[in-house]
């Protein structure tokens, strides 16, 4: 079988697997699965608001996955990068309610820019301690997202006088669009999703494109290499990690100046930063696999939502139903390797 | 005579590619039998044929006679073929008797019985020589010892056949000799063994008869008796070879490398270069000879900028390079084919290209303005293929799919195409081949005849003799000697690299007593 073929049929055939495992989930629970698929589908492509919706849900996804994707391509774990989006969501919605009066080509630019450099300064500190002290990123990525969540709350409380709420941020700082809304029956659908696509070009550009992308690349693959080479290792370490850091805290921004327009004290974590890595390993750390793998999660995420209602099955066996068909979607490999086996036997025979 | 294993016209083809053509292997009854070949001649996919990891696209397979289809390396066992891997495979943390059973581990009660295990493995150790320890851990027994697991874990699951491919790689020259010396018992023992190897010494030492493959070929079998290794090289390449590597006088001018009172550590912070001194001029190859382990790896690094100096000096050019990085040191005119090729070497993900592009992809014309030019790369990647005979699929192939010596002499054209006034050789033919050897050390001859400065560092006695002009005698840190190496003989270099001063043989006995009681 030719591997065009296999690239193809391994995902379709994993999300057909997933969507009959989630059937008979639903089917021993006692609920009617088509009625269920249904509902998830209108929750989905119901109508122009549920699509606006559901792309508005992919975009911060994008953006977690990118970061994710670009430490791995980089040989870097970056479990960090919930705790990004959260300084990076901080950040945007503190330079939106701050700064009055100024423009928008200035004030927006400049609410993404305190956000992307939130989130790379949440990453350049584990980058600069496992260039430094060996320490392993995968642990200061994790301690960080506490750090981040419960500063990020603390803040809100201080610039909002003891309250909950950052309040709403100026119009001059918001992503939100007439034009989509209007488009949308007034969906929260914003231009987040531009910036999410053109970082997925950026990506792209720094890993394949540029010097330094080669050099990230290289000491990702192997370090003994790259320092022989004459790379500076140290440096493409911590650079790599603030670089994902930045995309992480973009995916900060888009809630605070599009979905939300405002920061609020977060009780527990947002799990898109989780998610991330999830979306990330489903594009093979692509970018362009990252908008599929985001694609993926955000319409799923966002059209069980419409389950409960519209088909009456309970949110934990939809939470069940769709992490089953994610699963089913990362078993690819498994899948890849049963049809290698079936093919294999075919030529033999 | 009875043949055991019959390969007829075995053919396996990847895609286009004949990776062997209608090959035939006769293996007899308690027989050394050599396949010999160089890297990439299709050795490994015949054995990975017979041994069931490869489904021929024609030809047949008997064993004793009978016509078999060896589906998975399952099937192999059951027919007694073993294999002895070129890589072991075995678990570090568990002991030498809990890796050979390991996947048919014998059950008491559903626990595992290592004990009547163990004593099965005491026996086969004592009736093949072996000496093994059954409960030694695999991490505290040396190399050698860790082969020997390997030939147990086959004999323990009763092969007949045993497949040894290319068994000396990582061993030391006593570790050879003393397998040599277990293959010949175990085929006193009526076992039959295939050897896979590159190493015309080894065939003319241990083999009984010789099979020659070249370019996925079959081209014949010949009786070791009734051959030479000039004939086996000659077969093997397809020309004529020469062992002895032919160059002109040396003309020396100024120095380019001036390595003054060098100490330097190694990760646990002991000394292992102990005040060294050395100087390479241009137009002069100085080999550096001694056993492995003497410091020669610290002292590369220090002068290559990978590893920090103590103290010392290192004077490139008459510029003070101590202690600078790796990037400055290479700027002032520094080669380095190093002596780890997969892990300083190469960044075995990357295509080839890339990793020809590895020294200058920072520099003008493959960067410009922070973009790489990744066309440019291909056209120089290309060039350096054509000129320096790497065989690839292409510039874009990655670096992990190339045979060792196809990898190593991607490294070389890099590191030569630069020109460097200084160009250190670490190793530059382990694991290769005759025809890739030849090559090899032609190109550090032409450097020299261009007026470069060549430093060599070789474990091989033969090859540091044949090249180099001078020879440096590195031991315990230091280098203890330095001669003209058509002034020398194999003998004074071997006592010197052992250890002993250049003196007559009571006054090194007194000398050594000397040293100890200081």
């Amino acid at each position: 079988m030719s591997n065009r073929l296999v690239n193809i049929l391994v995902p379709l055939i994993s999300v057909i697997l997933g969507l009959i495992v989630g059937a008979v989930v639903m089917l021993i629970s006692g609920y009617d699965p088509v009625k269920g698929y249904m509902a998830l589908w209108s929750g989905i492509f119901g109508d122009a608001y549920t699509m606006g919706e559901t792309i508005r849900q992919i975009t911060p996804y994008i953006l977690a996955g990118l970061a994710v994707a670009f430490a791995f391509r980089t040989g870097l774990f970056n479990i960090g990068v919930e705790g990004q989006l959260i300084v990076g969501w901080f950040a945007a919605a503190y330079v939106g309610i701050t700064f009055d009066e100024l423009p928008k080509y200035i004030h927006l630019p400049l609410a993404l820019i305190a956000a992307a450099a939130a989130g790379a300064l949440w990453g350049f500190i584990p980058g600069l301690l496992k260039a430094r002290f060996k320490v392993h990123e995968v642990i200061v990525t994790i301690m960080m997202n506490y750090v981040a969540l419960h500063t990020s709350n603390a803040l809100i409380k201080a610039v909002s006088d003891g309250g909950d709420n950052t309040g709403a941020i100026h119009p001059t700082a918001s992503l939100r669009s007439e034009f989509f809304q209007n488009m949308t029956e007034f969906s929260r659908l914003h231009y987040g999703i531009f910036i999410a696509l053109a970082m997925v070009l950026v990506m792209w550009l720094i890993l394949e494109k540029t010097t330094r992308g080669f050099e990230l690349k290289a000491v990702g693959l192997n370090q003994h290499a790259s320092e022989y080479a004459g790379m500076n290792v140290n440096k493409n370490i911590i650079l790599a990690m603030s670089i994902s850091g930045a995309f992480a805290g973009l995916g900060g921004a888009m809630e605070a100046l599009g979905t939300f327009e405002y920061a609020s004290v977060k009780g527990g974590f947002t799990g898109i930063g989780f998610d991330g890595i999830a979306v990330a390993l489903l594009g093979a750390n692509t970018p362009l696999g990252v908008i599929f793998g985001a694609t993926l999660f955000g319409s799923l995420k966002y059209g069980a939502l419409n389950m409960p209602n519209a088909a009456g099955i309970p949110t934990e066996i939809v939470s069940i139903v769709i992490a089953i068909i994610i699963f089913f979607v990362a078993s690819g490999y498994v899948i890849r390797l049963f049809i290698e086996r079936l093919s294999k036997k075919k030529g033999a025979k | 005579m009875e043949y055991v294993i019959e390969m007829l016209d075995i053919r396996k083809e990847f895609g286009t590619f004949v990776a062997n053509d209608n090959i035939t292997l006769q293996l007899k009854k308690g027989e050394i039998h050599a396949l010999l070949g160089e890297n990439g001649a299709g050795k490994s996919t015949l054995m990975n044929v017979l041994f069931g990891l490869y489904q021929p696209e024609g030809g047949e397979i008997r064993v004793h006679g009978n016509v078999v289809s060896i589906t998975d390396p399952n099937v192999a066992n059951r027919l007694g073929i073993g294999m002895v891997h070129q890589h072991f495979m075995l678990v570090e943390d568990f002991t030498v008797t809990e890796n050979i059973i390991l996947g048919s581990e014998p059950t008491t009660v559903g626990m595992i019985n290592t004990r009547s295990a163990a004593k099965k493995v005491q026996e086969l150790s004592e009736l093949y020589g072996l000496n093994v320890d059954p409960y030694a851990k695999i991490e505290d027994i040396s190399v050698g010892m860790q082969q020997r697991v390997e030939i147990l874990k086959t004999l323990y699951r009763g092969a007949e056949i045993l497949i040894f491919d290319e068994p000396t790689a990582s061993l030391t020259p006593q570790e050879i000799t003393e397998l040599i010396q277990i293959m010949r018992r175990l085929t006193e023992e009526g076992k039959s063994i295939i050897l896979i190897t590159h190493k015309l010494k080894e065939i003319m030492d241990v083999s009984d008869r010789v099979t020659v493959i070249r370019k996925g070929k079959g081209i014949g079998t010949v009786t070791t008796a009734e051959t030479n290794p000039n004939e086996l090289a000659s077969l093997m390449v397809g020309r004529h070879v020469e062992f002895k590597t032919v160059k002109g006088e040396s003309t020396p001018t100024e120095e380019v490398l001036n390595v003054t009172d060098l100490v330097v550590t190694d990760y646990r912070g002991i000394e292992k270069v102990k005040g060294l001194n050395l100087t390479v001029r241009r137009g002069e190859i100085v080999g550096i000879a001694g056993i492995d382990g003497n410091g020669q790896s610290e002292l590369i690094e220090a002068i290559t900028g990978l590893r920090k100096v103590k103290s010392g000096k290192v004077l490139i050019n008459g510029v003070n390079l101590t202690g600078k990085r790796p990037r400055k040191i290479t700027e002032s005119g520094v080669g380095h084919i190093p002596q780890d090729r997969h892990k300083h070497g190469l960044v075995l993900d990357f295509p080839i290209g890339h990793n020809i592009a590895l020294q200058t992809y920072y520099k003008d014309p493959i960067t410009q303005n922070g973009f790489m030019n990744y066309a440019t790369i291909s056209k120089k990647a290309n060039e350096i293929i054509e000129k320096y005979d790497v065989r690839t699929q292409g510039a874009h192939e990655p670096a992990r799919a190339l045979s060792g010596g196809n990898q190593q002499k991607a490294i070389i054209g890099r590191e030569i195409d630069r020109e460097p006034d200084l160009l250190i050789a670490a190793l530059p033919t382990r694991g290769l081949d005759v025809g890739a050897i030849e090559f090899i050390h032609q190109r550090l001859i032409e450097q020299r005849d261009n007026g470069k400065a060549v430093l060599l560092i070789s474990f091989e006695l033969d090859e540091v003799m044949n090249v180099s002009d001078r020879i440096a005698v590195i031991y315990d840190g230091q280098i203890v000697d330095t001669m003209d190496s058509k002034q020398t003989n194999e003998q004074e270099l071997g006592l010197l690299m052992a250890g002993h001063s250049k003196m007559g043989k009571e006054e090194q006995m007194k000398e050594g007593d000397n040293h100890h009681v200081e």
